[in-house]
């Protein structure tokens, strides 16, 4: 009885110095990279395109925190993490005026879109833009279900919102999930409302949706990703030479040449568009 | 129904064709939760066997609070840990966030009540005489205790497989504290939460029933060790 306890115990010491190891490894300083970014680009595989690359070329080990886009500016504003990929261009900005980033540039775009059941019970493929199909919605009390997480696209639907002129919130057809695009996508699947997405995560998950795209096109609708590095002066602990390489990386040439090609294969149209480089105000029809 | 059928055969090819991320990600959650248990063995079970022998005022409150831990909520013990030891937090020299020890520390927070509190309860069944006659027939506290845990030692591996099993199924703590990153910190529940995120249910069914079979397969050698000559 008492060996068999022994050997237990011994088993699971062993176990635990196996676990130190890898611990002790990772831990090797100004080696690791903190990339805080939004689900979406995590979701739809595309950081597990580049990445390796990168790696490969800089030598560094990026730990990857894939939230949305408000959590991963609240760790930026923290000092928690050292470079940041997100699309909340409002709240970038004045993560910017703060003085919490260093550097802020133009990294690439895709589109939203409003999906909803195929029936289209608001009418909402009429509207002219993204705006009025909101109202139609509110107007026809057409369920909608919201991420409510602070994200990029929940901060984007806001302001689509605002445009609208209505004020969703405590209304009974107006529900939150506060959870991300991928199961908020689900949870508007089974309960057959209306959502804002992006492009990237609706393709990939289209095959389980049952959901059509209602309304897109719109330059209301541009999701725009820019990549900012958390400012060494305000957090000197940042490894600000980790998130220089990458965010370099991300907007060199061979890279953006690999942006705008992701996706192709699979969904039969690229996902992101490369925008390094050009002006903002140059994105869209 | 499709989709688990799909996910059974998942599973079956994932571990059978050897797949690299997925038996690593197993290993680690083993090796993870593995190690908090161990941690949480040896402060939850000294920590209980003293509160179960000792007698002061104030023991009922204190076995209340443990008992109470028992059901501590794992997100609730990730945010603290992650406040902790956020690298501009008061922990947080020593760089240990998004790291496996990170998860391990935070399991072990989640597991020691667990731990403590059946082995307050296990210890506190035993017969009272049985303590007298042992130091009666002249051992020392030592012994004693000895003698006592090999009394025990059933409800006590139920304590190991309850810890264990609290901490391998838990995935509110180690997403925060690990992150989530490949080839690091992604365990099999944290990598299920993100195949559903992806709309990979297939994949994600597969991951959990993966999970089931490593915890069978630890609580059944833990069984056995247990069953192993049991008093008769």
């Amino acid at each position: 009885m008492k060996r068999c306890i022994c050997i237990t115990l011994a088993a699971i010491a062993g176990l635990c110095l196996a676990a130190a190891a890898p611990a002790g490894s990772s831990a090797a300083e100004g080696k690791n990279v903190i990339l805080a970014t939004t689900t979406s680009t995590q979701d739809s595989g595309l950081l597990d395109a580049l990445l390796p690359q990168f790696e490969k070329q800089a030598g560094y080990f990026v730990k990857t925190i894939a939230v949305g886009s408000g959590q991963a500016m609240a760790m930026g504003a923290r000092g928690e993490a050292d470079v940041l990929l997100v699309h909340s261009p409002a709240d970038e900005k004045k993560f910017m005026d703060e003085g919490n980033g260093s550097r802020r540039q133009l990294v690439m775009h895709n589109d939203f879109i409003i999906i909803g059941p195929a029936d289209d019970p608001a009418g909402i493929q009429a509207a002219a833009n993204a705006p009025e199909a909101f109202k139609l919605i509110a107007e026809k009390n057409a369920l909608f279900i919201s991420r409510g997480d602070n994200s990029g696209t929940h901060s984007k639907e806001k302001k689509i919102w605002e445009s609208a002129g209505v004020k969703p919130d405590g209304q009974g057809w107006y529900q939150q999930t506060g959870l991300g695009m991928g199961q908020t996508l689900a949870v508007a699947a089974e309960k057959k409302g209306y959502t804002l997405a992006d492009r990237g995560t609706y393709l990939s998950q289209q095959k389980n949706l049952g959901l059509p795209v209602l309304c897109q096109g719109d330059k209301s609708l541009l999701n725009v990703y820019h990549v900012i590095e958390v400012s060494p002066l305000k957090w000197p602990k940042v490894n600000a030479a980790g998130a220089k390489a990458f965010a370099d990386f991300m907007v060199a040439p061979d890279t953006q040449k690999l942006i705008g090609a992701f996706g192709a294969e699979k969904f039969g149209a690229p996902l992101f568009a490369p925008d390094a480089g050009k002006a903002v105000e140059s994105l869209g029809r | 129904m499709e989709l688990v059928f799909d996910g059974i055969w998942q599973a079956i090819v994932l571990l059978v064709t050897l797949d690299r991320e997925t038996w690593g990600i197993t290993l680690l959650s083993l090796q993870v939760s593995g190690a908090a248990t161990f941690i949480s063995l040896l402060i939850g079970m000294s920590a209980g066997i003293g509160l179960a022998l000792a007698e002061f005022r104030g023991r009922n409150l204190l076995v209340s609070v443990i008992n109470t831990g028992m059901g501590l909520p794992p997100v609730v013990v990730g945010l603290f840990v992650t406040i902790m030891l956020w690298r501009n937090g008061p922990l947080g020299f020593f760089e240990m966030l998004y790291t496996p020890g990170a998860i391990v520390l935070a399991q072990a927070v989640i597991a020691t009540p667990i731990v403590a509190g059946i082995t307050v309860a296990a210890i506190q069944n035993l017969p009272r005489n049985l303590r007298l006659q042992i130091l009666a027939l002249g051992a020392t506290r030592l012994q004693m205790v000895r003698l006592l845990m090999r009394e025990a030692r059933l409800p006590l591996l139920a304590a190991v497989m309850a810890g264990f099993g609290g901490v391998i199924s838990e995935v509110g703590a180690s997403i925060m504290v690990g992150g989530n990153i490949k080839g690091c910190t992604r365990v099999l529940t944290t990598a299920t939460v993100m195949e559903t995120g992806k709309g990979n249910f297939d994949i994600a069914i597969a991951l959990g029933i993966i999970l089931l079979g490593l915890t069978f397969a630890v609580n059944y050698v833990l069984t056995l060790v247990q069953q192993h000559d049991r008093p008769r």
